[in-house]
C-alpha cells in the first residue's frame, strides 16, 4: 500500500512537469475537453435526480456533450506537432474539418431534441 | 496527406513498353496529316486513363442493362410480395408529400388493428425513388413512379460497381478495383435481388453498405476527419435503408478490435472510429424505426464497448508519451487496467440483468445458434429464404469466384495493412452468416467479388511481367558486371518454357472468366428474372404458357367487390391484395403480430363452424386461398398448411399438428386424417375439384402436385359460397354469407 501510494504521487508529480510542458493551444483544447465532460456529467446527474422521461432529449444533450469532447480531442490529435501520422496535414484543413463536423453534429441535435 | 504510395503509381515510374492497342492506334493514326496527329497522339498515362474510364462505362451499362431480362419478356412490374407494400408506401409518398407519409397510419392492413406505417418502416428506399421521380420530373420527363419503382434496383447495382471500383483501388490498386467491378456486376448472388422489379430495401442497401465500407476504410487510412464524417452519412443512409445495419455496426468495431489486438493501434484509427460511431449513431437514431436502439439494445452494444475501449487506449498511449519512464508507466498501467475491467464487466452485467440492455432479437439471435427459430419462433423458422445454405446454392450464386476467394486471401495476408484485414474481416464474417441463411449470400456477394478480384488481378499481373520479361532478358544478361548484378541474374534465371507456360495460363485465367460471365448470364436469365406474380411454363408444344391468375384475382376484387370489404388470407399475400386489390386484409407480410396471425392460421385449420365464428369475430367478407392442384404450381396453401398449423397451435394448444398427419405423413387422398379432410383450407381449396379431369389416364380430382386422388370429393360449404375462380384454379375466392335471419 505505502509503495503505492507512493508511486502514486511520484506518477501524479511526473505527469504534472511533463503537462506543463505542452504548448497553449493543446492546453487550451484540453480545457474544451473537461468542460464538455463536466457539462456531461451534471446531466447524467439532473436525469439520476429528475428522471428520464424525454429520453430522445437527454440522449441528444449528453451525445452532444460527448461528441463535441470525442471531435475537440480528434483536432488535438490532428493539430498536434509531436503526431508524425499528421506531419503533412495543415491545421487549418484540420480546423475545417472540425468546423464541418460540429455544425452536422449540433444540427443533427437540434433535430433529436425535440 | 497522402498514405503509403499505391501499387499502381510505383509501377508507372518503370516505363511499359506500348501496349498493343496502344501501337494499332498509333498506326492508323500515322495515315492522318502530321500536326492533327501530334494533337491526337496520347502519352501512355493518358491511354491508361481512357482505358480505364471507358472500361468502367462500359461495366455501368452491363449491370444495368443484364438486370432487365423479365422487363423484356414479360412487361415493367413489380416482382414477388414485398415489393408491392414499398410500391404502395412510395405511391403514398409521391401522392401526399413526406409529412403525411412520416405519419402515416395505416387502416387498410391487420385490420382491426391497423398499422403505423410511419414508424415501422424503412424509409430509404422509398425518400430514394421518390426523390429520383421529382428529378426526372423536374427535368420534364413525365415518369410514373411505377416505372421508377422497376428500375431503381438496376441504377442502384450500377452505382455499386462504381463503389466496388473504388474500394479495390483503396486496398490493392486499380487493376484489382476494375476487376472487383466487373465481378460484382454480373454476380448471380447480388444479381438475385436486385433486378428489374425487385423493389426492395435490398437493392438499395447493398449500395449503401459498399459505400459505407469503402468511405470508412478510406477514413482510417487518411485518419481525416471529413471521410470519417462521410463514413457517418454512408452509415445513415445504410440504417434508413435496411436492418441488416446491424452487420456494420458490429462488423467495424470488431475490426478495431482485431486491429488493437494485432498491435495496430494508431491515432487515425482513432480519429475514424471515434467520429464515425458518434455521428453515425446520432444519426441512425433519427430514423423512428431503430430509435433507441443504439443505446438499449444488446446488438448495438460492442460498439459501445469498443468505444470506451479506444478512449482507454488512447489514454493510456497519452500517458505513456508523457511520462518517458518505463516502469512507472508500467505500474500505472496495472491500476488503470484492472480498474477499467472491473467497471466494465460491472456496467455490462448490471445492464443485462437488470433487462436494461435488452439481450439481442430472435431475427438475429438466431444468426448464431441456427437452431434456435425452429424451436421457438416458428414464424421465422418458415420463412424461406430464412433456411440454411445448401452447397449447390453456394456454386449456383458464385461459381469461380468460390475457389477465387481462398485464393484472394492468401494474397491478402502476403501483404497485410489495415485495409486488406478490413477486407478479409468482412469476407470471413460475411461467408459465416451466408452458411447459416441463404438471403445473407447477397451480403457475402461483395467481399467475395473484392477478394477474388485481388487474386485475379495479382495473378494476372504476376503472368504478363513473366511474358514481358522474356523479351527484355536478352538484354539483361549482356550487361552484368559486379557480383550484386550476377547475384540478382542467377535470381531471376528463367524457368524452362517459362514464356509459354505463362501465356497458356492467361488463356486458362481467360477461359474460367469468359466462362464465369456465360453462367451468370445463363443464371440471370433462367432463375433470377422471374416476376414470381406471373407464371410460364412450357406447353406440349414447346411454346410458353403464361399464367396471368394473381393478377386476375386482384383485379376481381379490385372491381367486384364493396371499398369496405375485408379480405382473409395467408400472410403471404397481404402486400399483393392492399397494393393491386385495394382492400382491407387481415394479416400481411410484415408478421408483426404473431398472435393475430395464429388467429388466421386457427381460422384455417378448424371446422368450418368454429372458422365461421372466427370469420365473424373479424368481420371478415372474403376468403382468398392459392391452389396449384390444377396446374402443377407447388408453392400452394395446401404445401404451406402445416405452417398455419405450427403457427395457429403455436398460440392456442387446440390446435394440434398431430390430428393433420398419419402417421408422421401428411397426405390429403383417402386415407388422410379425417380433421385434414374437413378443414376449412381443404375444403376452400378442394371444391367443386371432385368433378374436374386434370390430367389425361387419371381419376378425376388427380390432385397434380401432390401426385394423388383427393380423399373428399363431396364437398359442401354452409357457410361460404363460391365468389370467383381463377383460369387456371390458381387463385379461388370464396365470400362469406352474412348469419341466418332465423337462427
Amino acid at each position: 500500500m505505502p509503495k503505492d501510494a507512493g508511486d502514486a504521487k511520484l506518477l501524479f508529480q511526473s505527469l504534472n512537469k511533463a503537462y506543463a510542458a505542452t504548448p497553449t493551444n493543446l492546453k487550451i483544447i484540453d480545457l474544451y475537453v473537461v468542460f464538455a465532460m463536466a457539462t456531461a456529467l451534471v446531466q447524467v446527474a439532473y436525469m439520476g435526480v429528475v428522471g428520464s422521461f424525454p429520453f430522445n432529449s437527454f440522449l441528444s444533450s449528453v451525445l452532444s456533450c460527448i461528441g463535441s469532447a470525442v471531435l475537440a480531442v480528434c483536432l488535438r490529435i490532428q493539430v498536434n506537432k509531436d503526431n508524425k501520422e499528421f506531419k503533412d496535414l495543415p491545421p487549418e484543413r484540420a480546423f475545417a474539418d472540425f468546423v464541418l463536423c460540429n455544425l452536422v453534429l449540433h444540427l443533427v441535435i437540434m433535430n433529436f431534441l425535440g | 496527406p497522402r498514405p503509403a504510395p499505391r501499387a499502381d503509381e510505383t509501377l508507372a515510374q518503370i516505363p511499359p513498353p506500348r501496349p498493343p492497342m496502344a501501337a494499332a492506334a498509333s498506326t492508323m493514326l500515322e495515315s492522318l496529316p502530321a500536326p492533327l496527329l501530334r494533337a491526337l497522339r496520347l502519352k501512355t498515362k493518358q491511354q491508361e486513363l481512357l482505358l480505364r474510364v471507358s472500361a468502367l462505362a462500359l461495366i455501368y451499362v452491363l449491370a444495368f442493362a443484364v438486370r432487365l431480362f423479365s422487363v423484356l419478356r414479360y412487361e415493367s412490374m413489380i416482382h414477388e410480395f414485398d415489393p408491392y407494400f414499398n410500391y404502395r408506401t412510395t405511391l403514398y409518398l409521391t401522392e401526399h408529400g413526406y409529412s403525411e407519409f412520416w405519419n402515416w397510419f395505416d387502416h387498410e392492413s391487420w385490420y382491426p388493428l391497423g398499422r403505423v406505417v410511419g414508424g415501422t418502416l424503412f424509409p430509404g428506399l422509398m425518400v430514394t425513388a421518390a426523390l429520383l421521380h421529382r428529378l426526372l420530373r423536374a427535368l420534364s420527363l413525365a415518369v410514373h413512379i411505377r416505372e421508377v419503382c422497376v428500375l431503381t434496383a438496376p441504377f442502384f447495382a450500377a452505382n455499386t460497381t462504381l463503389v466496388a471500383y473504388a474500394f479495390g483501388r483503396e486496398i490493392w490498386d486499380s487493376g484489382a478495383g476494375l476487376v472487383a467491378a466487373a465481378l460484382i456486376a454480373v454476380c448471380p448472388g447480388y444479381i438475385s435481388r436486385s433486378v428489374a422489379g425487385s423493389y426492395d430495401n435490398e437493392g438499395v442497401a447493398i449500395f449503401a453498405l459498399l459505400l459505407t465500407f469503402y468511405l470508412f476504410v478510406r477514413a482510417v487510412n487518411t485518419g481525416s476527419l471529413a471521410w470519417s464524417l462521410a463514413a457517418a452519412f454512408g452509415y445513415f443512409y445504410m440504417v434508413s435503408a435496411w436492418g441488416g445495419y446491424v452487420f456494420i455496426i458490429n462488423l467495424l468495431p470488431l475490426y478495431v478490435l482485431v486491429l488493437l489486438v494485432t498491435g495496430r493501434y494508431s491515432q487515425r484509427l482513432y480519429v475514424a472510429y471515434n467520429c464515425t460511431y458518434v455521428l453515425g449513431m446520432l444519426l441512425g437514431m433519427q430514423i423512428r424505426f431503430v430509435g433507441f436502439q443504439h443505446v438499449q439494445s444488446g446488438e448495438h452494444m460492442a460498439a459501445m464497448g469498443v468505444f470506451f475501449l479506444l478512449q482507454v487506449f488512447f489514454f493510456l498511449d497519452w500517458v505513456k508519451y508523457m511520462l518517458n519512464d518505463v516502469k512507472l508507466f508500467k505500474s500505472f498501467l496495472r491500476i488503470t487496467l484492472t480498474c477499467v475491467i472491473s467497471v466494465g464487466t460491472l456496467a455490462l452485467g448490471i445492464g443485462t440483468a437488470s433487462g436494461y440492455i435488452s439481450p439481442w432479437t430472435g431475427r438475429f439471435y438466431s444468426l448464431l445458434d441456427p437452431t434456435y427459430a425452429k424451436d421457438h419462433i416458428p414464424i421465422i423458422a418458415s420463412v424461406s429464404e430464412h433456411q440454411p445454405t445448401a452447397w449447390s446454392s453456394f456454386m449456383f450464386d458464385f461459381h469461380i469466384l468460390l475457389f477465387l476467394f481462398p485464393a484472394g486471401l492468401y494474397f491478402c495476408f502476403k501483404r497485410l495493412s489495415d485495409a486488406t484485414i478490413f477486407i478479409v474481416m468482412y469476407g470471413l464474417t460475411s461467408m459465416y452468416f451466408a452458411g447459416v441463411m441463404v438471403r445473407l449470400i447477397l451480403v457475402a456477394a461483395p467481399a467475395v467479388c473484392l477478394i477474388s478480384a485481388i487474386a485475379v488481378s495479382a495473378t494476372i499481373k504476376n503472368l504478363t511481367t513473366l511474358i514481358r520479361s522474356k523479351s527484355k532478358s536478352p538484354q539483361t544478361t549482356g550487361k552484368t558486371t559486379g557480383s550484386k548484378a550476377a547475384a540478382k541474374g542467377a535470381v531471376d534465371q528463367p524457368l524452362p518454357f517459362q514464356h509459354n507456360v505463362a501465356v497458356a495460363l492467361l488463356l486458362g485465367a481467360f477461359y474460367l472468366l469468359s466462362r464465369y460471365a456465360i453462367h451468370c448470364t445463363w443464371v440471370t436469365s433462367e432463375a433470377y428474372s422471374s416476376p414470381s406474380i406471373v407464371l410460364s411454363a412450357r406447353g406440349h408444344n414447346g411454346g410458353r404458357v403464361i399464367f396471368d391468375d394473381y393478377r386476375e384475382a386482384y383485379y376481381w376484387l379490385r372491381q367486384n367487390t364493396p371499398t369496405d370489404a375485408k379480405i382473409m388470407s395467408w400472410w403471404d399475400y397481404g402486400y399483393q391484395i392492399t397494393a393491386m386489390g385495394n382492400r382491407t386484409v387481415i394479416v400481411d407480410n410484415n408478421t408483426w403480430n404473431n398472435t393475430h396471425i395464429a388467429t388466421v392460421g386457427r381460422a384455417m385449420s378448424s371446422y368450418e363452424d368454429e372458422a365461421y365464428e372466427i370469420m365473424q369475430s373479424l368481420d371478415v367478407n372474403y376468403v382468398l386461398v392459392v391452389f396449384g392442384g390444377v396446374t402443377g404450381y407447388s408453392s400452394d396453401d395446401i404445401n404451406k398448411f402445416l405452417w398455419m398449423v405450427r403457427i395457429g397451435g403455436g398460440v392456442f394448444p387446440v390446435i394440434k399438428e398431430p390430428d393433420y398427419l398419419v402417421n408422421g405423413e401428411y397426405r390429403v387422398d383417402k386415407g388422410a386424417s379425417p380433421k385434414m379432410l374437413n378443414c376449412l383450407m381443404y375444403k376452400l381449396c378442394y371444391y367443386r375439384f371432385g368433378e374436374l379431369t386434370t390430367e389425361y389416364g387419371k381419376p378425376p380430382g388427380y390432385d397434380r402436385v401432390r401426385g394423388v386422388e383427393i380423399g373428399n370429393k363431396d364437398i359442401k360449404l354452409e357457410y361460404l359460397e363460391e365468389a370467383f375462380t381463377t383460369s387456371n384454379w390458381i387463385v379461388r375466392i370464396y365470400k362469406v354469407k352474412p348469419p341466418k335471419n332465423r337462427s
